[in-house]
């Protein structure tokens, strides 16, 4: 890893512009640019007096007829002339710490605004795609606490997306022969298995940690799709698992907006909160993670004082491979209810992203997960509104949003110092 | 990518030889590819023989009848997969169509890790490819002679086009290859389905993603009478030689392998690793760009279709890592793979045995051959002083 350049460039006459502050400036074009375009995209095509309805409730939900209607262009205006503000503000450069708190407010306006143009005129169920964000994130969000488990000891993990595919499918045949919880036992067991097997091919023979991802991901795909193939296409019957039935959480779960998107889910969500929490907590403030995270950093100096380097090693991918193996379950077990060929599409590296993207925190990348989740209901929901953009555009979005995470718009992102490295004891 | 700046352990003159590729055996290099070969297919007749869901209850009442049947099934697998491959000449033809765009993504693949970058995205590069050559193969009117030149002009521009932009994050942002490269498999998926139903490309009366067909003058004419052997094969045969004479007898060949190995070290031997990563990308994306004209071109119905360049990206990385990342490797693993696909058709007809069997049995050879411990340990080779592994980059870099 080299070091990011800091040598400052001089602009005008002897004065140092530091790299944040140079990323200010970018960010805050940005954000005008965006606002001339709100103001004459969305402002200006729609059209002057139309309303758009969001509906802030589920069909039967106690408090059934919350909705709120605005006017579309004068959202439009609104949410422009904001934008221009936040704009100016970080082009002053005076706070440069808050330039991605107004560059998230920024884009979260333009998300609005942008629904409110596509709705104009007719009514969409708000809330139905915020519930929506929330279940399209957790496979990412497993699939990226997986490869935060590996990276934070300094093993690369690639393979999540075969390790969710593989445990999607063991958890749909065990599932579907001995019942739902046998096929979640099944799958989160074939995790740590493939997790086993990476942690072996990197720590043990110290192939290339990049190649040993993509061969646990080709073998899975072909597997797999091989298994359903010869076995599934005839035994249909271990190809219908049933799936966990959602569960509201009492109280909780009758608060408008937020019960339905939080408390009224199957187990999968639940557990990835308390993941995303526990493993946040375990990991800077326990004496698991920080012997986790010097190993990850610095496997020489952990290695000094009396850390087993291999075993914090293989523990943690092992670990990890039985999150996604989780993730894989709620794909096969509360998603769909059966496999599929290639299921997965990307949702791993997906994941990897959104590692990326919440700089190695859980919490981090529970945000991401749930960044990625909206790009995805915004592509089925929108779909169902019938906006002028192609849905092929559409579907490309969480792919384009990935490249824009990893490419550094939103700030660069230290990885572990020893990612990727295998570590040999003298 | 290594955070060290040093030459490796043994000082400059090592880096140097290990660059220029002196001292490398021939048999030394042959047995390993060999035994993981032969290791996989053993353990793809215990696959089959496991998944034989109409034999295995019979293993409990009649061992020996259950044992006959399994022989039979791997047998018959093997034969038809065989027979498929090299048993006539038509076998022989369809191994070399096969083989013609898996060498041609080998070999972007192969040039991609030779500068230590995992391109992934061949098969988004071989779909911006292809459908650039398709517009050329349907839009002009042209003779033969000049418009396959063309579209494959125009394979190549949309293939190092696509690779490009993931060789120009890389250098200008540091953004992971890998990554990008995969984002930009989805990207193009979707682009090209949304091409297939634009009035450029979709065919007349038609509502499905399917594109006109390519002009006759464009379709590329056959080798061997009415077989599928076309002359694509030989565009991949130059392609192995300009790759040859490209990375072993070119300043920039020489300057791809420098970075590869160690980017510090080309940094300081004054080469531009940025400009590295984006030229190397984009001759990578160029070879991916002819696979992707192969596959539009080269075979019927010479029209564009939805995600028609399959699971070829991915067999591409298995394909170099089998050849070593060698133009003339990547030739003879490309020809193996080839052989493998023809013959996993024939399997899938004649014996019931699903093609996806090839997958594993490509994704058994890579690890052995990446890891060649494994197969040492099989069969009890001792291990040579020094082991020329594939150098690839770790870490998300910047």
């Amino acid at each position: 890893m080299k070091p990011e350049s800091d040598t400052a460039i001089y602009e005008g006459e002897g004065k140092r512009v530091t790299p944040a502050e140079r990323r200010a400036t970018i960010v805050g074009v940005i954000l005008i640019v965006l606002a001339v375009f709100v103001f004459w995209v969305f402002a200006l095509g729609s059209e002057a007096g139309v309303q758009s309805t969001f509906k802030l409730s589920l069909p039967q939900a106690r408090f059934e007829d919350l909705a709120w209607t605005v006017n579309s262009r004068w959202l439009g205006f609104i949410v422009s002339g904001i934008l221009a503000f936040l704009g100016g503000m970080v082009l002053r450069r005076s706070h440069v710490k808050w330039t991605n708190l107004a560059l998230a407010i920024g884009l979260i306006l333009v998300a609005f605004a942008f629904l409110t143009w596509a709705a104009s005129g007719k009514s969409f169920s708000l809330v139905g795609m915020l519930r929506a964000t929330v279940v399209l994130s957790v496979p990412v969000t497993l699939g990226a606490l997986t490869g935060l488990m590996c990276e934070r000891v300094g093993v690369i993990n690639i393979a999540i997306e075969g390790q969710l595919l593989t445990a999607a499918f063991v958890g749909t045949i065990v599932g579907s022969a001995w019942g739902i919880w046998a096929g979640l036992v099944g799958a989160v067991l074939t995790g740590a298995l493939l997790g086993a097997v990476l942690a072996v091919l990197a720590i043990r023979f110290r192939i290339d940690q990049i190649i040993a991802g993509v061969v646990i991901n080709i073998f899975a795909l072909g597997l797999t799709s091989f298994l359903a193939r010869r076995v599934l296409s005839e035994a249909t019957h271990l190809n219908s698992p049933g799936r966990f039935s959602p569960t509201k959480i009492p109280f909780l779960g009758d608060i408008p907006v937020l019960g339905p998107m939080f408390f009224n889910h199957n187990m999968f969500i639940y557990v990835t909160f308390i993941l995303v929490i526990g493993l946040h907590f375990g990991l800077f403030y326990t004496r698991w993670g920080l012997r986790s995270r010097s190993v990850g950093e610095h496997p020489e100096a952990a290695d000094t004082v009396g850390i087993n380097v291999y075993r914090v090693r293989y523990r943690n991918v092992i670990l990890g491979g039985m999150i996604a193996g989780f993730g894989g379950a709620f794909l096969t077990l509360a998603q769909v209810s059966r496999f599929e060929e290639n299921m997965t599409a990307g949702i791993g590296f997906i994941g990897l992203a959104a590692m990326i993207f919440g700089r190695w925190m859980p919490l981090g990348v529970f945000g991401a997960g749930l960044v990625f989740g909206f790009a995805r209901a915004l592509q089925q929901k929108l779909g169902i509104l019938g906006t002028p953009i192609p849905s092929e555009f559409l579907s490309m979005i969480p792919y384009i949003v990935t490249i824009i995470v990893v490419a550094g718009v939103v700030g660069k992102a230290r990885p572990p110092a020893a990612d990727g490295q295998p570590y040999i004891k003298d | 990518m290594s955070s060290d700046g040093d030459w490796g352990d043994q000082g400059y003159s090592a880096w140097y030889a290990r660059v220029s590729g002196v001292g490398s055996s021939l048999a030394q290099a042959m047995i390993v590819p060999v035994l993981a070969v032969l290791t996989a297919l053993i353990i793809g007749a215990v696959i089959i023989a496991l998944t034989d869901v109409d034999t295995l209850p019979l293993w409990g009442s009649d061992p020996a009848e259950a044992f006959r049947l399994t022989m039979d099934g791997i047998f018959n697998a093997f034969k038809a997969l065989f027979l498929g491959s090299l048993g006539s000449p038509r076998a022989i033809s369809e191994t070399l169509f096969a083989a013609t765009p898996l060498i041609l993504a080998g070999l972007a693949v192969a040039v991609g890790f030779q500068a230590g970058l995992f391109n992934i995205g061949v098969n988004g590069q071989m779909l911006i490819g292809g459908m650039a050559a398709l517009w050329v193969g349907f839009s002009l009117d042209l003779p033969a002679i000049v418009l396959i030149p063309l579209a494959l002009a125009a394979a190549i521009v949309g293939g190092a086009f696509w690779a490009g932009i993931a060789g120009l994050l890389k250098a200008k942002t540091g953004a992971h290859e890998v990554i990008t490269t995969i984002m930009l498999n989805f990207i193009a998926l979707f682009l090209v389905d949304y091409l297939l139903k634009s009035s450029i490309y979709q065919a007349p009366g038609r509502n499905d993603p399917i594109s006109r067909p390519a002009n006759v003058a464009a379709q590329f004419p056959r080798l061997l009478g009415d077989h599928r052997l076309q002359i694509g094969f030989l565009v991949a045969l130059a392609a192995v030689a300009f790759v040859w004479w490209l990375m072993y007898r070119t300043t920039m060949g020489f300057e791809f392998r420098a970075v590869g190995f160690n980017p510090d070290g080309g940094r300081y031997a004054g080469m531009s690793v940025a400009w590295v990563y984006v030229s190397v990308m984009a001759v990578s994306g160029a070879l991916a760009g002819l696979a992707g004209a192969n596959q539009i071109l080269g075979l019927e119905p010479y029209r564009g279709i939805s995600n028609f360049s399959g699971n070829i990206g991915f067999d591409a990385i298995a394909l170099a890592l089998l050849g070593r990342s060698h133009p003339v490797g990547v030739l003879f693993a490309g020809l193996l793979f080839g052989a493998l696909k023809a013959g996993g058709r024939e399997m899938q007809g004649a014996a019931g045995i699903p093609i996806d069997l090839v997958l594993v049995l490509q994704a058994l050879i890579i690890v052995m051959i990446a890891a060649p411990e494994l197969v040492r340990a099989i069969y009890r080779i001792k291990t040579p002083e020094q082991e020329a592994g594939t150098t690839m980059s770790t870490g998300w870099g910047s």
